[in-house]
């Protein structure tokens, strides 16, 4: 038997990566990553991270005007987002560190360097060595996808890359694609001053949502001005003089909008090309690498992962699909696959918009039999002492099992007490545990206990 | 190789019995048929007839003893076999009465009886589900849906945190192959429902006590009695009248149904033609002296005949209470054994169902079996062939060929049509 230089190699550094890698190790396994940028992946230093550490700006910029209703003069004139540019760099930066930190004390080789597939048991590093493993992971991300017309320059056309690394604000942009990094966007340079027009080609902003609790949101984004195009599609721009005038086709014919910059977050594309898949014969479907139950690919010993394997483009998905692979490698028995209804979407804008599971319409659609609850914040005395009232939890149960079907909440921190509801799915609770478990007063998690007696019918404070 | 005799439901609703006498002895050969023992319930005595075949090797149960329908009282094999595994298991079910009611096993005739024994082993050995005895992992909705289907959680391997069961293995009980975990249905677990998880293998579905005994007896009149059928068509209109007055006439009292009209006016007509009110006895024919009427029952489980006794001396309306209380009773599985046995003459009606015509197995120890269609109204030619819509309904009688020659069985069909579509004669006997 051939002899290797690892049991895993892993190409990528991203969340997927680094924690297959991680996991391998844990197992016994000798793995080494090979990343060709910043270990991290886009969540750490060009996605997730970053972006949040802008959103938690825009919060407390969004808060000096509560301080104004306390009679304090709070100044905003010397505000400079250089600065929060600079907080959220740091952010990445310490993250990263973080990774290659854990790797080390896992004794993972980290390799610098872009990888190619030589063979099933073979990396090549560019203008270095060729690793070789008993098991390769392909966990190699994605990128911003363009649109023909939009192509990116980082100047005027930015992608989420170029964005998150402006350490000036337009006055005006015109954001294109209400998916969840769009809203974000908006979200952040609407709380720094920037004229925000939104432009989504659907009927709904986050078209995956449930549509009652997305209502929620863009009713708040009108509000504070914001302004939404759904249902419209960006035909191009023309430049005239320093500005673009960015043309829209919707239902009631074309506009044009004046802008300073465009920002174009209309999805991802995998990396799945220039990494080496032909010289092992592994073909892709619309980009996506096909995969079992565990990541294995077509070609034995060869796993893929995250935003390569069309699964959610998500880094906590990808987390978890290289923990199941590194399990696999290691011949433990995963439990198999992702259970999509349980895997948790989070929108990081305020408010904040969190859900798993059926939404309203897909229930209807797939013919099931349910019940749904949607309570308002404001029953939740919390919300109302805090000024959050702005929100709702929503429960979907399957009318006869009383299955958890699907949860959506929207509002504040609305990202962190979907959690509750998605841990009473996994466990297969049913929405009386909730509904019954004495939960501490006042908080907001009141608004789930009282959305799931609401549920079974019972609810107490509306 | 041996196997175990099990105690059967006799009748419906019996969950244990005493065997009050043994009528065959230990290293008798038996055959199957032949009466094995007596039994009583709380109800009544009744013979066991022997479903098993091969030589007597053991009986667990001695006359006096009691036990759980399902439980094992005697061994059957051939001779020379050890039957000392045998005694251990009565012994265990004898000790855990309430698990030994588990479902009889009932595999077919080919089914190796290793596997009818593991069955036995089973229902002796593993505690009662929800007995308390010992704590069952299992998340809050597996155990919801395991109430809703009726499934035992004790019998399922959890694959769950800490071997928890969770909802994906209910749905594999139903899909691993025979040897892994067995499927825990409870016993009397009605089918499972429609909209459960997808059955992506057959399911053995172990039998219950009445259907065994349907099967057997409509196999056994099916396969015995040489069965032929009659069908003609009969103008319901005057007969729908006649119930419409009747009535009217006792207002709120009571309401005749079609059913019990058509039992009386049967009666009128097997009074006419007593031989179809007579049943095959191997050597001789016996003409029943009454006319002890059957109707056909759907069960959610299976189906029953409760009987309406002498229904020649009875007027419609009390032939009407008594079958209204009968059915009441029969579709909650509350009838005693002697009020659906000994039928001489049984009527079967499927015209609620829209069924136009069919035929029916007749239900001993009776002759003949009249199958009911539905009433609609269809055009017919009358007297000099002027179209005319009437109440048409076809009434399809199967006959035991060994007792009813054609020409009765037709003769009777033609003076039940008779009475049908001028109801007048026999309205007037029927002490109203």
């Amino acid at each position: 038997m051939a002899s290797f230089d690892y049991d895993l190699v892993v190409l990528g550094a991203g969340p997927g990566g680094y924690v297959a890698a991680i996991r391998a190790a844990q197992l016994g396994l000798k793995a080494a990553v090979v990343e060709k940028d910043r270990p991290g992946g886009v969540c750490l230093n060009i996605g997730c991270i970053p972006s949040k550490a802008l959103i938690h700006d825009a919060e407390l910029v969004r808060s000096a005007a509560e301080l104004g209703e306390l009679g304090a003069k709070v100044d905003l004139s010397s505000l400079d987002y250089a600065k929060a540019y600079a907080r959220s760099r740091k952010a990445a930066d310490t993250l990263s560190k973080g990774v290659v930190y854990l790797l080390k004390k896992n004794k993972i080789e980290l390799v610098a360097g872009e990888g190619t597939i030589r063979s099933p048991h073979e990396i090549a590093v560019k203008g270095g060595r060729t690793l070789t493993g008993k098991n390769l992971l392909i966990a190699t991300g994605s990128r911003p996808r363009a649109i023909p017309g939009f192509e990116f320059d980082e100047k005027t056309i930015l992608s989420s890359n170029g964005a998150l690394m402006l350490q000036k604000l337009p006055r005006r942009v015109g954001i294109l694609g209400g998916g969840a990094i769009g809203v974000e966007f908006a979200h952040v340079m609407n709380a720094f001053g920037v004229e925000v027009h939104l432009v989504e080609m659907l009927e709904q902003l986050l078209p995956l949502e449930d549509a009652e609790a997305v209502e929620v949101l863009a009713r708040s984004f009108k509000k504070r001005g914001i302004a939404l195009y759904t249902g419209t599609k960006a035909s191009g721009y023309t430049r005239s003089g320093s500005a673009l005038k960015l043309a829209l086709e919707g239902k009631e014919g074309g506009k044009e909008l004046e802008v300073d910059q465009i920002l174009v977050v209309v999805g991802r594309a995998p990396n799945t090309e220039g990494i080496g898949l032909e010289s092992i014969g592994l073909k892709t479907e619309r980009g996506f690498i096909p995969v079992g139950d565990y990541g294995q690919t077509a070609v034995a010993g060869v796993y893929a992962i995250g935003d390569v394997v069309a699964t959610p483009m998500l880094a906590h998905v990808a987390s978890k699909e290289g923990e199941i692979a590194a399990e696999h490698m290691a011949g433990r028995k995963p439990h198999p696959r992702l259970d999509l209804n349980a895997v948790p979407g989070a929108v990081y804008c305020e408010p904040q918009l969190a859900s798993f599971g059926y939404t309203e319409k897909k229930a209807r659609e797939a013919g099931l039999s349910f019940d749904k609850a949607s309570l308002p914040y404001r029953a939740a005395g919390k919300s109302v002492a805090v000024g959050k009232t702005e929100g709702l939890v929503k429960i979907l149960v399957d009318k006869e099992t009383r299955e958890i079907l699907g949860a959506h909440v929207v509002g504040a921190e609305a990202t962190e007490l979907v959690h509750e509801l998605l841990l009473a799915k996994s466990a297969e609770l049913l929405p009386e545990d909730v509904a019954t478990m004495i939960h501490a007063h006042p908080t907001l998690s009141e608004a789930v206990m009282e959305a799931a007696r609401l549920v079974e019918g019972w609810a107490i404070a509306i | 190789m041996a196997e175990p005799v099990l105690m059967l439901a006799l009748s419906p609703t019996m969950e244990e019995g005493t065997i009050t006498r043994w009528h065959k002895k230990e290293g008798e050969a038996i055959a199957q048929g032949d009466l094995l023992c007596e039994v009583e319930t709380d109800k009544a005595a009744m013979e066991y007839e022997s479903v098993n075949q091969g030589t007597l090797l053991a009986i667990l149960v001695p006359a006096g003893g009691r036990a759980a329908v399902g439980a094992p009282i005697a061994v059957v094999g051939k001779p020379g076999e050890d039957v000392g595994a045998f005694w251990a298991r009565a012994q265990e079910s004898a000790a855990a009465p309430a698990a030994s009611a588990a479902p009889a096993p009932t595999g077919p005739k080919g089914a190796t009886p290793a596997v009818r024994a593991d069955a036995v082993s089973r229902a002796g050995a593993v505690s009662p589900p929800s007995s308390g005895l010992r704590r069952i992992k299992a998340s809050p909705l597996a155990r919801r849906l395991a109430r809703e289907r009726r499934l035992d959680l004790g019998r399922i391997a959890g694959s769950g945190p800490g071997g928890r069961v969770v909802k994906h293995d209910l749905a594999a009980t139903r899909t691993l192959p025979s040897g892994g975990v067995k499927p825990g249905l409870l016993p009397g677990a009605a089918a499972p429902k429609g909209e459960a998880a997808p059955l992506l293998q057959d399911q053995r579905i172990p039998l219950s006590g009445k259907r065994k005994v349907i099967a057997q007896r409509l196999a056994e009149s099916k396969f015995s009695a040489p069965h032929y059928y009659l069908k003609i068509d009969v103008d319901a209109g005057r007969f729908l009248e006649a119930r419409e007055r009747l009535n009217a006439r006792l207002g709120e009292e009571a309401r005749i149904s079609v059913n019990a009209l058509l039992l009386k006016i049967a009666a009128e007509a097997l009074k006419r033609h007593p031989i179809v009110n007579s049943g095959w006895r191997g050597d001789h024919i016996l003409a029943y002296a009454r006319a002890d009427i059957g109707l056909a029952v759907a069960q959610e489980d299976g189906l029953i005949t409760p009987v309406v006794r002498d229904c020649g001396a009875k007027g419609v309306l009390a032939i009407e209470r008594e079958l209204g209380e009968l059915i009441a009773r029969a579709r909650v599985n509350r009838l005693k054994p002697e009020e659906y046995t000994g039928a001489t003459f049984t009527i079967t009606n499927l015209g609620s169902y829209g069924i136009l015509s069919f035929t029916a197995i007749i239900n001993p120890p009776g002759s003949a079996i009249l199958a009911v269609g539905r009433i609609r109204r269809v055009p017919v030619a009358e007297e000099g062939d002027r179209l005319a819509v009437r109440p048409q309904m076809i009434l399809t009688l199967s006959c035991d060929h060994r007792v009813v020659d054609g020409a009765v069985g037709a003769a009777f069909l033609k003076d039940l049509k008779a009475l049908i579509e001028d109801p007048i004669d026999a309205l007037y006997t029927l002490n109203l």
